[in-house]
């Protein structure tokens, strides 16, 4: 992935963020590599790798892995203030996903207005455990986690009363700023920008993530994804 | 601006249509399904109905706000049961438009009169393809939901849940339309723009796969 954007090529992605290591869950960078399929965030670059991801069969895939997510949670896209900055709606706009097509599960998830400055609505998590990483990795705080497993498993909050309120999160974390749906949303804020003029309305995502994401290159000699690698 | 709306039928609205080849994905893999067979129009006009079940008719207002392309569109169509007809009963149609989900009995039973008589159904609009707002009832029980809107809400005491025999029943969920019957395409959007739906009906009605692409494909 790291080698693909430092070279202008484009993997679509959600839980991959170059500050952070990468999780390989969310498997939307699955691309073609020797006849196999592969997670490209974690999978390290070799020289002469012939790597194929803008391919149909690839795109399918990633059509049918965004579909699966927005039947496995409560993604109200209309009444949502995280649309149209939203990656997971970007990605789909960009694989024209007309329809989830599987069976909506409609999860019961109550939110956390707890906090008098942040709210929480886990109807849209989809498990990337980007704020968990920003949490622990940046901030040193470990706000976030995750629990449970398989189709249980569910974003929580580290605190005794499980509010977010008895954190000491700040509306200046790095926990803030990375959520790519709309689960973590500072209040008071959500439609100052109106629907229509916001992000992934002006350009899809395919032509603004090689903007957004900082190339190796501008990252230095140390890349908190590559520790580790040979 | 009604250039792009060419003369011809797709091979499924004549005789002897294989409906499992309307199938978005068939159309997706096989492309010559489409690109292949063009058929001429001839000089029956294509019949189209449209219908609001579980919806706020937001999507038949954004259908109108193709202005004056009706007048092009109606030498191509003509409408069955549909708001703009006032006809009660769906007839032997080529396309069939539906925005809303399904959130009582009478939703099912006008959709399956639809999928009965429509070539292609299509689920436009949020409602139709995941239920929307009004699925934002789900996760709760429809009896308490019921008793806090009719009972116990403040201000409406001594109230009753209606039960006049004519009212439908609500069903315990709100569902998409593609959980109850088989749906050929969806138009996204809450509603669609009136250039996504007239992007998405005259690329249907020429022959081509219909693709919306970047500002008409929208979830919001």
């Amino acid at each position: 992935m790291q080698a693909a954007l430092s070279a202008g090529h484009y993997i679509p992605h959600l839980c991959y963020h170059p500050e952070f290591k990468p999780h390989g869950s969310c498997k939307l960078c699955t691309v073609k590599v020797g006849g196999r399929t592969a997670a490209s965030c974690t999978m390290p670059a070799e020289a002469g790798l012939n790597v194929e991801s803008n391919i149909e069969e690839m795109n399918g895939l990633r059509r049918t892995l965004v579909q699966m997510l927005f039947a496995e949670g409560n993604h109200f896209c209309p009444s949502c203030e995280k649309s149209g900055n939203c990656m997971l709606q970007a990605l789909g706009y960009d694989l024209e996903v007309h329809t989830a097509g599987f069976r909506h599960l409609y999860p019961d998830r109550p939110v956390d207005a707890s906090h008098p400055d942040i709210l929480l609505d886990f109807n849209r998590c989809i498990l990337c455990e980007l704020c968990v990483r920003a949490s622990s990795e940046v901030d040193g705080k470990n706000v976030f986690a995750l629990s449970g497993r398989g189709i249980t498993k569910h974003l929580i909050v580290n605190a005794e009363s499980g509010l977010l309120k008895d954190t000491d999160i700040a509306l200046t974390d790095k926990a803030m700023q990375v959520c790519p749906v709309g689960v973590i949303l500072p209040k008071r804020v959500g439609f100052r920008v109106p629907i229509g003029k916001r992000k992934y309305d002006q350009r899809p995502i395919s032509a603004q993530a090689l903007d957004d994401a900082p190339r190796q290159a501008d990252a230095g000699d140390s890349c908190a994804a590559c520790e580790g690698s040979p | 601006m009604i250039e792009s709306c060419k003369v011809a039928v797709r091979p499924e609205l004549v005789e002897g249509h294989n409906d499992k080849s309307a199938h978005p994905s068939n159309l997706r893999t096989n492309g010559s399904i489409v690109a292949g067979n063009e058929y001429k129009f001839m000089s029956k006009k294509l019949r189209i109905a449209t219908t609001s079940l579980a919806g706020c008719f937001g999507c038949h207002m954004s259908f109108l706000d193709i202005d004056e392309r009706l007048f092009p569109l109606l030498d191509l169509v003509e409408f069955d049961r549909s708001p703009l007809t006032d006809i009660k009963h769906c007839g032997p149609c080529d396309i069939g438009l539906i925005e809303g989900g399904i959130c009582n009995a009478e939703n099912v039973h006008v959709l399956r009169e639809f999928r009965k008589n429509c070539k292609i159904l299509i689920s436009i609009g949020a409602c139709a393809i995941n239920g929307g707002l009004p699925a934002q009832r789900n996760h709760l029980d429809l009896g308490s939901c019921l008793t806090e809107v009719y009972l116990t809400e403040p201000g409406l005491a001594h109230g009753h849940i209606p039960n006049d025999p004519e009212l439908p029943l609500p069903l315990d969920k709100v569902h998409p339309l593609h959980e109850v019957v088989k749906i050929d395409y969806f138009i996204p959007g809450c509603p669609p723009s009136g250039d996504a739906i007239w992007k998405f009906l005259t690329d249907l009605i020429a022959g081509k796969t219909p693709e919306l692409g970047h500002g008409l494909i929208k979830y919001d």
